[in-house]
C-alpha cells in the first residue's frame, strides 16, 4: 500500500526541472556560497583595504596551497576516508625537488621526482587502507609522522636554498595578468572537476562513499577505486609542494605542519559530508577560498593569530552545524 | 490458572503493512509457550510489543490481570519481563558481572560501585540457573552458548517472571542446546513464563507446553503441544497458497544446457555442496534465516569467504576473488539488504542504476561518460521496470521499498547479465509489485538468462521455481524440482537436521552431481 500511496504523491507530472531558486537551495553549492559571500562582504565592511586589488591577488595566492591539497583531499573525504599525511607529504615533495635542483640534477627531473615521490606515498597509504583494510585516519597518521621524519633526514633538519631563479615563476610568476600559482590551481581544480564528474572512476569515488559495501556487491573494484584516491591525495599535496618550495625559493622541511587541518576544514566548510558520498569540489575552492579571506581579513584587522584561530574553529563548528540536517 | 502475561486483541500497523492483526497470547507461570510462525508472520512485532520496543495500536497488555502499557523497553525490564535477543546485548570486552548489572550497578554512599556486593549477587543467579560460569571473565572469551546464558541471567537479575527467548537455539550446537533447555527447566519448576521461538519443530516438541502459530500478522492456532504433530503445524505455518500473483507456469527446456556449475565449502566448515544451474532456469535457495543460503550466493560471486570455490562456467574454471570477478563474468547479484547492501543512497535513480555499467555511456573512444545518452537509457529501463519515480534524477532515498528494489533490478537489467542472484527480491514489497518482479524474471529466464532465486517466502519460491534447493544448517538437504515443489515438502526440509537422516540421504545425490 505504501508504494501506491507515496508513488502518487511523488509521481505526478512527470516534470523535468524545478524552478531555478529551487535548484539553488538545494544545490550543495548553496551554503558554501552563502558563507563565502556573507564573510566576504564582513571583510570588506571592517576593512577599507581589503577590497583593494593587489589584496585580493594577495588573498588568492595565499589560498592556493591549502586550495590545491584540498583537491586530493576532497577525494579522501567523498570516498568517507581522510588523509592526515598531506602536509608532511608537500614537505618532503618540495625538499626533494629542491635537494635534486641543488644537486644539479635537471630541473624538469626534479620537480617530477618530487612528484612522484608524493603520489607514491600516497598510493602506499591506499595500498594500506584498501589492501591492508587499516583505517585511513591511522594510516596517514603513520605517514604524516614519517614523512615529516623523511623530509629532516633528507635534509639533515635544514632547509634547501639556491634554487635558479627562474624556479620562483611556480610561486610568483604571472601569466596574461593572472598568477601562476592560482592557474595552477584553478588548472587542478578543473581535472578533479572532470575526474569526478565525467568519469566512471569519479562516480566510484562517491559510491565508495555513499555505500562501500553496495558498491562492491554491485561489481566495483573497491580497493582499486581507494588506493587511486590516496594516490591523487599524495599528488595533489606535491603539486602544493612545488608551488609552496617555488614561493619560498627554498624547501623547507617542516613546513606544512597543521595543513592538513586547514584542508578537511576547506572541504568540510565546501558541503561535504565528512562520512562520505556527498560534496563536490567546486564547493571545496568555495572553502578554500572563504578561508583565505577569513585568514587575510583578521590579519589586516589586527586580530592575533591565537584569536584568529579560535575564529577559524568557531566558523566550521557553524558550518557543520548547518550542513548536518541535510541527509534527508 | 490465569496467564502471568496475555496480550488481548493486539494490532499493530506499520505505514502501508498490517504487522499483526487482531493477535491473542496468553502465557501462564511455569510455562514454556512456543511462538510459530514464517518469517514475516509477525512474531517479531509481537515481541517488540511485550517488551515496549513497540506500542501497539490496539488490544490490551496484561501483567497478573492488570492492564499496563509499556513505554519503553526499560519499562517492561521493570514490570519483569526479560528478554534474550537474538542479536546479543553483551558488551565483549567488560566482564561477566560487569554486564549482567550495566546500567543500574549497585553503589556505596560515596557512589563507588559495590563490586563485591555484584558478585555475590551474580553467584547466586548462576546457582540458580545451575551454570558454572567465572563471572570475571571477560565476556568476548566465553562460547556463544554461555553468552547467552550470560544473557538469560542479566535478563533475570531483574526478577523477570516472564522470560522471552527469540530464536536462542539457532546458534548452539545440540549439547549446547540441551544445556539450554536443562536450564529452561530449571525456570519452568521455580514458575518463570518464557516465550520461546524457535524454527525447528523438533524442539518444541522437546521442551514447550504450548503454542501459539501466526500468520501473516494474524492469529491461527492456539493448542497445547500434546494435541498436535509435526505435520499439523507446518500446515498450520505456511497456510493457504497465495495464487494469481505468479505467471503460468511454462513448458521447460529440461534439456538446455548447464552454464553453471559449482563446488563450494564454507570456512569453518567441513562439508561441500555442490550445484548445476542450467541456461534459462530458476533455480530457487529455499530455507530458514541463517540456514546458509544467502552465504551460498554470495560466494558464487566471491563475496564470501571459501574453503573450496570451484566454479566452473560453460564448463571453463573460474576464480571469482571479489564481486568485479563475477561481475566481469556475468554474474550479478541482487543482495538481500537493498539499503544496507544494494543501493548508493546519496545517489540519484540513475546513479544508481548505471553504476556497474558506466563504460556503455562513454563519448565515442572517450573515457568520459554523456549524461545525455546516460540519461536516455535509464529513462528506457525505468519505464520498462516501472519504476514510479517523478524524474531519473530523483534521489533513491525518497522512493519507497518496493520502488528501490525495481532501481537495483534495473541496475543488473542494463549490465547483461547471463547469471542473475535475488536475494529476497520481494521483502517488504506490497503484492502488485511482486508480481511485476516475477513476471520480469520469467521472462529474462525466457531469454536464456540463468536465475536463482534466494526467498524465505514459500509461496514465490513454488510459484516461480523450475528447481529448488532447500538449506539447512548451512547445507543443502534437498533438491526438488517441478511437480515436488510444495510448500510442505520444503518446510519438512527446511527444518530438518541434516546431521542425521536428511544428510546421509543427500550425500548420494550430492555424487551423482559430481
Amino acid at each position: 500500500m505504501t508504494d501506491t500511496s507515496r508513488d502518487a504523491a511523488i509521481s505526478a507530472p512527470r516534470r523535468k526541472r524545478a524552478p531555478a531558486w529551487q535548484r539553488a537551495l538545494h544545490s550543495p553549492m548553496f551554503y558554501p556560497l552563502l558563507g563565502f559571500i556573507a564573510v566576504f562582504i564582513l571583510m570588506a565592511l571592517l576593512n577599507d583595504r581589503f577590497l583593494d586589488i593587489n589584496n585580493l591577488e594577495n588573498v588568492a595566492r595565499q589560498g592556493t596551497v591549502i586550495g590545491i591539497i584540498a583537491v586530493g583531499m576532497s577525494f579522501a573525504i567523498f570516498t568517507g576516508g581522510i588523509d592526515l599525511s598531506v602536509g608532511p607529504v608537500m614537505a618532503l615533495s618540495g625538499t626533494i625537488m629542491a635537494g635534486l635542483m641543488v644537486g644539479g640534477w635537471p630541473a624538469p627531473i626534479a620537480i617530477a621526482a618530487g612528484i612522484c615521490v608524493g603520489a607514491l606515498l600516497g598510493a602506499f597509504n591506499g595500498f594500506c587502507v584498501a589492501f591492508g583494510r587499516m583505517p585511513p585516519i591511522i594510516v596517514t597518521l603513520a605517514m604524516m609522522g614519517a614523512a615529516h621524519g623523511l623530509a629532516l633526514i633528507y635534509t639533515g633538519g635544514y632547509p634547501i636554498s639556491g634554487l635558479p631563479s627562474w624556479f620562483s615563476w611556480f610561486g610568483r610568476g604571472n601569466v596574461l595578468g593572472l598568477d601562476a600559482p592560482v592557474l595552477i590551481m584553478l588548472l587542478v581544480y578543473a581535472v578533479a572537476y572532470i575526474v569526478l564528474h565525467h568519469t566512471a572512476f569519479g562516480r566510484y569515488v562517491y559510491a565508495v562513499g555513499g555505500n562501500e559495501e553496495a558498491t562492491r556487491l554491485t561489481g566495483i573494484r573497491v580497493p582499486r577505486t581507494k588506493m587511486l584516491v590516496y594516490a591523487i591525495s599524495g599528488l595533489t599535496a606535491a603539486i602544493s609542494g612545488l608551488v609552496i618550495t617555488s614561493r619560498l625559493m627554498s624547501g623547507q622541511p617542516s613546513i606544512g605542519i597543521g595543513f592538513e587541518l586547514d584542508a578537511i576544514a576547506a572541504v568540510v566548510l565546501g558541503g561535504a559530508s565528512i562520512a562520505g558520498g556527498r560534496g563536490v569540489i567546486v564547493g571545496t575552492l568555495v572553502g578554500a577560498m572563504l578561508l583565505a579571506i577569513l585568514n587575510n581579513g583578521l590579519n589586516l584587522m589586527g586580530v592575533s593569530s591565537y584569536l584568529q584561530d579560535v575564529i577559524k574553529g568557531g566558523i566550521i563548528l557553524l558550518a557543520v552545524y548547518i550542513g548536518r540536517g541535510r541527509e534527508a | 490458572m490465569a496467564a502471568v502475561l496475555s496480550l488481548e486483541n493486539v494490532s499493530k500497523g506499520f505505514p502501508g503493512v498490517k504487522a499483526l492483526d487482531d493477535v491473542s497470547l496468553g502465557v501462564e507461570a511455569g510455562e514454556i509457550h512456543a511462538l510459530l510462525g514464517e518469517n514475516g508472520a509477525g512474531k517479531s512485532t509481537l515481541m517488540k510489543i511485550l517488551c515496549g520496543i513497540y506500542q501497539p495500536d490496539a488490544g490490551t497488555i496484561r501483567l497478573d490481570g492488570e492492564a499496563r502499557a509499556f513505554s519503553s523497553y526499560r519499562d517492561a525490564c521493570a514490570a519483569g519481563i526479560g528478554i534474550v535477543f537474538q542479536e546479543f546485548s553483551l558488551v565483549p570486552w567488560l566482564s561477566v558481572v560487569d554486564n549482567i548489572f550495566l546500567g543500574r550497578e549497585p553503589r556505596n554512599r560515596v557512589g563507588l560501585i559495590r563490586r563485591s556486593r555484584m558478585l555475590a549477587e551474580a553467584s547466586e543467579l548462576f546457582e540458580r540457573l545451575g551454570i558454572d560460569i567465572d563471572p570475571e571473565i571477560s565476556v568476548y572469551r566465553l562460547s556463544v552458548a554461555d553468552q547467552q546464558f550470560v544473557e538469560i541471567a542479566k535478563a533475570l537479575s531483574l526478577n523477570a517472571r516472564v522470560l522471552v527467548l527469540d530464536e536462542p537455539t539457532a546458534p548452539l550446537t545440540p549439547t549446547e542446546v540441551e544445556r539450554l533447555f536443562a536450564i529452561m527447566r530449571r525456570l519452568r519448576e521455580n514458575g518463570v513464563a518464557m516465550v520461546f521461538i524457535s524454527h525447528h519443530l523438533e524442539e518444541i516438541f522437546q521442551i514447550c507446553d504450548r503454542i501459539t502459530v501466526l500468520r501473516d500478522g494474524g492469529f491461527v492456532a492456539n493448542c497445547a503441544v500434546s494435541e498436535t504433530d509435526h505435520d499439523a503445524l507446518v500446515e498450520m505455518m505456511v497456510g493457504r497458497r497465495v495464487e494469481n500473483i505468479f505467471p503460468p507456469r511454462g513448458p521447460r527446456d529440461k534439456n538446455a544446457p548447464v552454464l553453471l556449475e559449482a563446488e563450494i565449502g564454507m570456512k569453518k566448515t567441513a562439508h561441500t555442496d555442490s550445484l548445476k544451474l542450467a541456461q534459462g532456469e530458476i533455480l530457487g535457495f529455499a530455507g530458514l534465516v541463517g540456514s546458509g543460503r544467502s552465504e551460498m550466493g554470495m560466494a558464487l560471486i566471491g563475496a564470501y569467504p571459501t574453503r573450496v570455490a570451484r566454479i566452473r562456467l560453460d564448463g571453463r574454471e573460474m576464480r571469482f576473488s571479489s564481486p568485479a570477478d563475477a561481475l566481469a563474468a556475468g554474474i550479478g547479484l541482487l543482495p538481500e539488504d537493498r539499503k544496507s547492501q544494494g543501493l548508493i543512497l546519496p545517489f540519484s535513480c540513475s546513479d544508481n542504476i548505471t553504476l556497474n555499467h558506466l563504460a556503455q555511456f562513454y563519448h565515442r573512444s572517450t573515457p568520459f561518460i554523456s549524461r545525455h545518452k546516460e540519461s536516455r537509457q535509464v529513462d528506457s529501463v525505468m519505464d520498462q521496470v516501472r519504476v514510479k519515480a517523478p524524474s531519473n534524477a530523483t534521489p533513491v532515498r525518497s522512493l519507497s521499498g518496493g520502488n528501490q528494489q525495481k532501481v537495483v533490478i534495473a541496475r543488473w537489467l542494463e549490465r547483461g547479465c547471463r547469471i542473475l542472484i535475488f536475494d529476497e527480491p520481494t521483502r517488504g514489497i506490497d503484492v502488485g509489485a511482486k508480481s511485476e518482479i516475477y513476471m520480469l524474471m520469467k521472462r529474462l529466464a525466457a531469454q536464456g538468462i540463468a536465475i536463482i532465486m534466494i526467498s524465505s517466502e514459500l509461496p514465490e519460491i513454488t510459484g516461480v521455481c523450475d528447481r529448488v534447493l532447500v538449506f539447512s544448517h548451512g547445507r543443502i538437504v534437498a533438491e526438488l524440482a517441478d511437480d515436488d515443489i510444495d510448500s510442505e515438502t520444503i518446510m519438512r526440509h527446511a527444518v530438518s537436521e541434516p546431521r542425521h537422516d536428511d544428510a546421509d540421504a543427500r550425500e548420494p545425490a550430492a555424487e551423482e552431481v559430481r
